[in-house]
């Protein structure tokens, strides 16, 4: 530990040193590197699925196996890769270091939600193996706790017990952003991330408790029979509906306020620019966090729930459209009079803000009462939230990682090679996806495995622009592992970026900072740029 | 290859529907506008090199952030406002309609008319009339979806569930179930045929069926036992069926009901909760031994005699 070039890398290399590692950089790269383990099998069943849905009478798989795909894939891709994704890896890495602290408030607590998550994740993996679920990741009963005949108990196992590993992650940040800022960091310095991150955990932890209650009911009735959702049995299958989004809907927000996050820090480093209205954007996040639990009731227009509630919950869900649209603006407000280079982050963060308009805007569609009875349950829907969770999310991951990259590894993957593959994600999902909301409009069920011929052609452009969004993934891993041996040492701080994660050293030393700074500036204080866009340096 | 664009648009409420689609539409472009226009120009001019003016600024960002929240605020609302008035008329039948029961079972829709025609994933409709659908499940949840007529309800097993339209155009259409139901969910869809008047009236009579619907509800009425005691010239002590449809009903906790399916379907399946006032709680719950075909029919017949008289007791 004295040699002052030890970093948390090379700070031991014995699989113990891992396995049993309490520094939050290693256990973000942990989850990383389990989280991309369940992105490529449910990127492959996506895959599957798209090539399925080439020709209306697909007979690539049977029905049933179609139905296990798409359950696979949503499982998955929801509690396994997009709620993990930037909390628990670019926020486990970053928020210690961005607001000057050594490392979370428990670090030990920190990584048990790695291994939750990954027995989570062995009994999810295990439920496919032995041959998987055809619910649907909404698990809707009396469907799966009394007439499907597939593991849905040990999916449901699998979901609650990552669940805890969420509710951890939460409260450890929660109180680390509380308790461990750096001298002089009030909350009003703090990086937006690190306000995004905030209130995603609010989240994690009064959400996530109702999500294992309702699994954890709807086991109880799939195994001793105690009605509690199935009729037959007195139940009440709507109930379930109410439980189940009243934490998915939040969950929702964890899927996008992270990303938002991201946006609001790369765009001031390649705008070279404070953020247009710090206060808004920061307080906008808490809103969202908040509104998002009053609005579940959206997913349930035609359920049967009562027209009053039905209206109460369309005007809350345009409201939660708010916050979303305050963000947009300030971003844009932003680049105003900036200095804009477009570094493989910052287009990533612009396309970002392309797709989240569009999924933004087709939300208004499904919060609109009339409109909504029509296209829910429709392809509309599917490609409205894989526009908000793709095109959003997974866009602000890649853009994240494609910033810290340099910071977690040392490393500088290839600029251009980089650039090319932002612009290839953004054209292979923008083909996906769209065709999707056509389709939903003329009236295409999602989770169908044939269709109506005349919905063949919006299939197949589907289909060919996911092949190109698959390059799209494809390009960043080879060449992120590529770099990891090859790549160019990165500076302490390759984007001249503000920040206290950029102060320190590339990679991070194992306990983040010799000295721990004294913060006395507001964040994104980037000096005066002269007409040119360079800064002026007094 | 035939490529459509846009959905038939075939019911009284669709083009409502619509309307408030090309709003949107229109309203989305419209913002796209507003963002992406300033995004792009700033992304050209401020790009690192090129000479532009970038002095600091001093704007007055509250008024500015206000401006931008105010605003789509209200637009919000207005939209909030004109989709929930078309989801009112979706959700409140006109006063005449024609009644058509919707069963949905794992993987097949079965229809049952009025005049004891059935048919299954086909629904055969006259043009220019009201339609009120009653949807019952008999296993899990499924959706009743005709996209031309931009209609959707779920069928919740353990409850009816009703949606109502007025086909405009005739021909035909398509249904499907749009809440996933298990293995086959795919294939449970099928065919809406909007006919003119006479015509659908030469549809129902080319096949007659034996009984009407309230017909054979009658016949169950006497086979499950329902008529020994209900019937008024029987000694055990029950409410009669006659003039119960759409009544106030008192019931024996000091509360009132109108007596509609839900309350008929309650009353059958659990008597014992829904016991009229004056009487005991002596009938046997049917939950679980009438089916939801069966149920539809018992409740037919006593909408059937809801404007006779009851027998005499002896």
């Amino acid at each position: 530990m004295s040699d002052a070039r030890q970093n948390y890398l090379s700070a031991g290399d014995t699989v113990k040193s891992w396995l049993l590692t309490t520094d939050h950089k290693r256990i973000g790269i942990l989850f990383l590197l389990s989280i991309l383990f369940f992105f490529s099998i449910a990127a492959a069943a996506a895959a599957l699925m798209r090539l399925e849905l080439l020709h209306p009478q697909g007979h690539l798989v049977v029905p049933d196996t179609y139905n296990k795909l798409f359950t696979i894939h949503g499982v998955l891709m929801v509690w396994f890769f997009l709620i993990p994704s930037i909390p628990s890896v670019l926020g486990n890495f970053l928020v210690p270091l961005m607001i000057g602290a050594r490392d979370v408030a428990f670090p030990r607590l920190n990584l048990l939600s790695w291994y939750l998550f990954l027995t989570g994740g062995f009994f999810a993996f295990h439920a496919v193996i032995l041959g998987g679920v055809d619910t649907g990741w909404t698990f809707y009963t009396p469907y799966s706790s009394a007439y499907s005949n597939s593991h849905v108990v040990e999916m449901a196992l699998g979901i609650f017990i990552a669940g805890f590993g969420s509710i951890l992650t939460g409260l450890n940040f929660i109180i680390t952003i509380q308790t461990m800022r750096a001298p002089g960091l009030t909350w009003f310095r703090l990086p937006l991330f690190v306000w995004s991150m905030f209130a995603t955990s609010i989240i994690l932890v009064l959400a996530t408790p109702v999500l294992a209650i309702t699994l954890l009911l709807m086991g109880v009735e799939r195994v001793w029979g105690i009605g509690l959702f199935n009729p037959k049995l007195g139940g009440d299958p709507v109930l379930f509906q109410h439980l189940f989004w009243f934490y998915s809907h939040p969950a929702v927000y964890i899927m996008i306020l992270p990303g938002m996050g991201v946006v609001s820090e790369v765009i001031t480093c390649f705008a070279r620019k404070q953020i247009f209205g710090y206060k808004f954007v920061a307080f906008s996040s808490v809103a969202i966090a908040i509104i998002g639990f009053l609005v579940w009731g959206h997913h349930m227009f035609v359920s049967t729930q009562s027209l009053y509630a039905g209206l109460t919950f369309s005007l809350l869900s345009f409201l939660v459209a708010i916050p979303s649209a305050i963000k947009v603006f300030n971003w844009t407000a932003t680049l105003y009079r900036g200095s804009i280079s477009f570094e493989a982050p910052m287009l990533y963060i612009i396309g970002f803000i392309g797709l989240f308009v569009v999924g933004g805007l087709t939300g208004l569609f499904l919060a609109t009462l009339a409109v909504d009875v029509h296209v829910h349950g429709t392809y509309f829907v599917v490609a409205h939230f894989h526009y908000i969770m793709v095109g959003g999310m997974v866009t602000a991951f890649m853009g994240g990682l494609h910033y810290w990259w340099p910071k977690m590894t040392g490393r500088l993957y290839p600029r251009r090679l980089a650039q090319v593959a932002a612009i290839i994600l953004f054209i292979g999902f923008n083909l996906t996806f769209f065709p999707q909301f056509i389709l939903g409009y003329l009236g295409m069920p999602r989770r169908v495995h044939d269709y109506a011929p005349e919905f063949q052609f919006y299939n197949v452009c589907s289909t060919c622009g996911a092949a190109i969004l698959g390059l799209g993934y494809l390009l960043p891993l080879l060449y992120f592992v590529w770099s990891l041996r090859y790549g160019q040492k990165a500076a302490d701080n390759p984007w001249q970026a503000t920040g206290l994660e950029w102060k320190t050293t590339s990679p991070p030393p194992k306990h983040n900072f010799e000295v721990i700074p004294v913060v006395t500036e507001d964040p994104y204080n980037y000096p005066p740029l002269n007409d040119y866009g360079e800064h002026e340096h007094a | 290859m035939n490529v459509p664009f846009f959905p038939p648009e075939a019911s009284s409420l669709a083009p409502e529907t619509d309307h408030l689609y090309f709003f949107l539409l229109g309203l989305s472009l419209f913002v796209m506008v507003f963002v992406f226009v300033p995004l792009t120009f700033f992304l050209f001019k401020y790009r690192r090199g090129r000479r532009a003016n970038r002095a600091a600024l001093n704007l007055p960002t509250n008024r500015i952030e206000i401006t931008w929240t105010v605003i789509p605020t209200l637009i919000s609302l207005g939209i909030f406002g004109a989709g929930a008035s078309v989801y009112f008329k979706e959700e409140v039948p006109p006063q005449h309609y024609l009644d058509v029961n919707v069963i949905g079972k794992q993987w097949m829709w079965k229809i049952q008319h009025q005049e004891g025609n059935s048919e299954i994933n086909e629904l055969h409709v006259p043009v220019n009339q009201a339609i009120k659908l009653t949807l019952g499940s008999e296993d899990v949840i499924h959706s009743f979806f005709i996209p031309a007529f931009r209609l959707k309800q779920d069928v919740v097993p353990g409850r009816f569930a009703t949606e109502w339209f007025q086909p405009t155009r005739t021909g035909t259409y398509r249904f499907y179930c749009s809440e996933y139901c298990g293995m086959d969910h795919a294939k449970m869809e099928g065919f809406v045929y909007v006919m003119p008047a006479a015509e659908y009236k030469q549809w129902l009579e080319q096949a007659p069926p034996r009984n009407t619907l309230a017909q054979s509800g009658e016949k169950l009425y006497r086979i499950l036992g329902c008529s020994g005691c209900h019937d008024g010239q029987t000694l055990v002590h029950a409410p009669p069926m006659e003039g119960l449809y759409g009544a106030l009903v008192p019931l024996g906790d000091g509360t009132t009901v109108r007596a509609d399916e839900t309350y008929l379907r309650a009353s059958i399946l659990q008597p014992a909760s829904h016991t009229v006032a004056g009487y005991q709680p002596v009938m046997p719950a049917y939950q679980g031994r009438v089916s939801e075909e069966q149920l539809m029919e018992l409740i037919a017949y006593i909408k059937s005699v809801a404007h006779s008289e009851p027998l005499k007791k002896p």
